[in-house]
């Protein structure tokens, strides 16, 4: 049996829906793209041209949501599947776009340039448990209007996974789409086989700014796969009920639902979101806060209620250091949204709240994930009805290390973390060094890089992807991208 | 000779049937009982005992190489001259005095047995006379003694005492081990040696018997 998590009854998911609903085709949302705008006038929503704000009646997001597909496949550079985002399927994938990163050499953050998500990438596409990449940092030292598209480029060059990814800018998108393009090699191709995730995140409360609707709509024209990540902020941006935030957000996800249907119907999209419990104390969004994971794995439930599959920033942490902080909120988070069937969950690698993105946590947190997806293989009998025959086996050599069942069973039925997580006895570690986590983890990266294998990508593709980013960079004045392979950090 | 890397890889897979029929076509073949040894077990043995430190591999592959490594072993001793003793020596192990803690022991005795020593376990709340007696009698070249509890440790310094006494330490060498056991304690006491864990005891054993 699949283990699950339920934290809504149906009464009440079902109340927050109307809920959500009613305030759509009452209060509606602000949308500031006259493209949107127009694109729900079309179709029954009214629009009041004076706040901006369109009410959409309930029976067209019913429609769009009976439109939205309930899974869909994504496939790596080469073209293979590698994932099954429907049913309770689970697949873990970074945290993305750290503002910092946590240098293991000073253990301070700092800011990220070219090499950083490099490693990153390279480390990425070593992770066992974590299906996809992310567009993890913000490089600082390219023009600001490529840092969005110069991630994915990088990303594309060095890992073969697919890409949860973004663009900050309406004109950006078109060069993600031709990176995409020169990896598939044709519109239809990328079509039937997407290799990208855009995050497409409304503004709280209840309003899409004209970047992100234009994106959402651009995407959905392609079949991009669009996750909506609705934020609102407990007591702050959003009510400060895990309830009231959860009507806030289905309202803020289904109008994105309705837009992307109507642009594509049919066109892949992830109920997702990365609320958050404001702490009205320090002024923050902590993602560790067991009530922002409540109102994660809640959301999940009336995504899938709703029949569209999920996504959500869990499973990462506040804490400023790879520290015992950075490991219980990860490792709660990473474990309630398996157990909730969160389809696609973003979170592995990052700290201080969504700011930073940490290498050696990345190490950490692939352990993490492969518990939490052995849990979530449940329990099941393999061979061991009827007992007795194991057992006289037992009673006769006196153990069953060598038994034909423990060989069949063994490395499936355990998982065996490690070297991060330490199980050597107290003497065998001290004869090992008395390492501490961050010093194996730190160790693990460096070993990570060392092994690193170059994406399989052919050289064509990658010399167009290069010549593809040269070109945009030239155009907002970098004549040649920073060297790649560079170990340089930036001065403090 | 690819009979031999035959073998080996079937030992470091711990197929014992595929070992055993691949040692006997070798002696067909009229290669030597020595160089079969030598390039066909051992080599592969070598790798799984590699493969087991790094991480790669855990204790039933060992224990599964070692029981295909006996299955060939089984066949070459007929033509193996005198001068290469089969058996590696005996070890007498048990849990000491007051202590009924024994799964730690146990699975050293499994190692050890595998690894191709005369293991003779005396079990658990063994008291010094019966450990020294015992290995008098057998010829034991190892006395290996486990302790969980701080309070049944200093058991394992009577023993020592008792082999001193009795004039027998320089032929009976001592191994400790147990959760409460440190290097520290083993040093205070005398042991020849302390294993941290079941596969380094046995690495201990080998080291002792040279």
């Amino acid at each position: 049996m699949r283990p699950r998590l339920q934290l809504l009854s149906t009464d009440l998911l079902e109340r927050i829906v109307d809920e959500a609903l009613d305030l759509l085709a009452t209060l509606g949302v602000k949308v500031q793209n006259d493209n949107a705008v127009a694109l729900l006038a079309d179709h029954g929503a009214t629009v009041d041209r004076e706040s901006g704000r369109v009410t959409l009646p309930g029976s067209l997001v019913t429609e769009a949501i009976s439109k939205a597909p309930s899974g869909f496949a994504l496939y790596d550079c080469l073209g293979e599947q590698t994932h099954d985002l429907s049913g309770d399927r689970v697949h873990f994938t970074p945290g993305s776009s750290g503002i910092t990163v946590l240098d293991a050499g000073t253990s301070e953050m700092r800011t990220p340039v070219t090499g950083d998500l490099v490693r990153f990438t390279k480390l990425t596409s070593r992770m066992e448990h974590i299906e996809a990449q992310s567009t993890a940092f913000i490089c600082s030292d390219v023009p600001e209007a490529i840092q969005d598209s110069y991630r994915l480029f990088l990303c594309l060059l060095y890992c073969e996974k697919p890409v949860v990814t973004g663009a900050f800018t309406i004109e950006s998108y078109a060069l993600m789409r031709d990176l995409q393009l020169a990896v598939r090699g044709s519109a239809a191709a990328l079509r039937e086989k997407p290799l990208t995730i855009f995050s497409a995140c409304p503004t709280a409360p209840l309003k899409w700014s004209d970047v992100t609707a234009q994106n959402l709509l651009d995407c959905a024209a392609d079949s991009v796969p669009i996750e909506f990540v609705s934020m609102p902020l407990s007591g702050f941006m959003g009510p400060v009920t895990i309830v009231g935030s959860l009507v806030q957000h289905t309202a803020e996800t289904l109008s994105g639902v309705v837009l992307s249907q109507l642009a594509n119907p049919g066109c892949p999209v992830l109920y997702g979101g990365s609320p958050a419990a404001f702490d009205i104390r320090y002024e923050t969004t902590p993602m560790g806060a067991v009530e922002t994971q409540m109102i994660d794995c809640a959301y999940s439930e009336i995504g899938k209620h709703l029949g569209i599959p999920t996504q959500a920033y869990i499973g990462l942490s506040d804490a400023k250091a790879l520290d015992a902080q950075a490991g219980l909120e990860t490792s709660m988070g990473a474990t309630l949204a398996a157990l909730t069937g969160i389809n696609s969950i973003s979170g592995p690698g990052m700290l201080d709240f969504e700011s930073c993105v940490s290498p050696e946590k990345l190490v950490v947190d692939n352990e993490i994930c492969g518990m939490t997806q052995r849990m979530i293989r449940g329990i099941e009998p393999r061979d061991d009805f009827p007992a007795q025959p194991l057992f006289e086996e037992m009673l006769r050599d006196g153990h069953v290390l060598i038994a034909d069942h423990t060989r069949k069973h063994l490395r499936s039925e355990h998982y065996f973390p490690g070297p991060v997580i330490e199980r050597a006895n107290l003497s065998r570690w001290q004869a090992e060094g008395k390492t501490t986590l961050g010093e194996r983890a730190h160790r693990e990266v460096l070993r990570h890089l060392e092994e690193y294998e170059p994406s399989r990508v052919s050289d064509d593709v990658k010399r167009d992807l290069v010549e593809l980013m040269t070109e945009e960079a030239r155009r907002h004045g970098l004549d040649r991208l920073p060297d790649r392979e560079s170990q340089e950090v930036p001065a403090r | 000779m690819e009979i031999l890397s035959q073998i080996a890889s079937e030992l470091e897979c711990g197929a014992h049937e595929a070992v055993r029929a691949l040692t006997q076509s070798a002696l067909e073949q009229e290669l030597e009982a020595g160089v079969i040894l030598e390039r066909g077990l051992l080599a592969g043995m070598q790798v799984v005992g590699d493969r087991f430190r790094n991480h790669e591999v855990f204790l039933p592959e060992v224990l599964l190489a070692a029981r295909a490594m006996n299955a060939g072993l089984e066949l070459l001793e007929p033509h193996l001259g005198k001068a290469v003793a089969l058996s590696r020596g005996t070890v007498v192990i048990g849990t000491v005095q007051g202590d009924l803690h024994d799964i730690g022991k146990n699975l050293v005795g499994i190692m050890l047995s595998g690894a191709g020593f005369e293991v003779i376990d005396l079990g658990k709340d063994v008291s010094p006379e019966t450990f020294v007696d015992t290995a008098h009698e057998t010829g034991a070249s190892v006395i290996g003694m486990s302790a969980l509890l701080t309070t049944t440790m200093p058991g394992m310094k009577k023993v020592i005492a008792l082999l001193k006494e009795r004039g027998l330490d320089s032929s009976v060498r001592t191994v400790v081990g147990g959760a409460p056991v440190t290097e520290e304690f083993a040093r205070e006491i005398g042991a020849d040696s302390y294993g941290f864990d079941a596969a380094h005891a046995v690495e201990c054993v080998k080291e002792l018997v040279g």
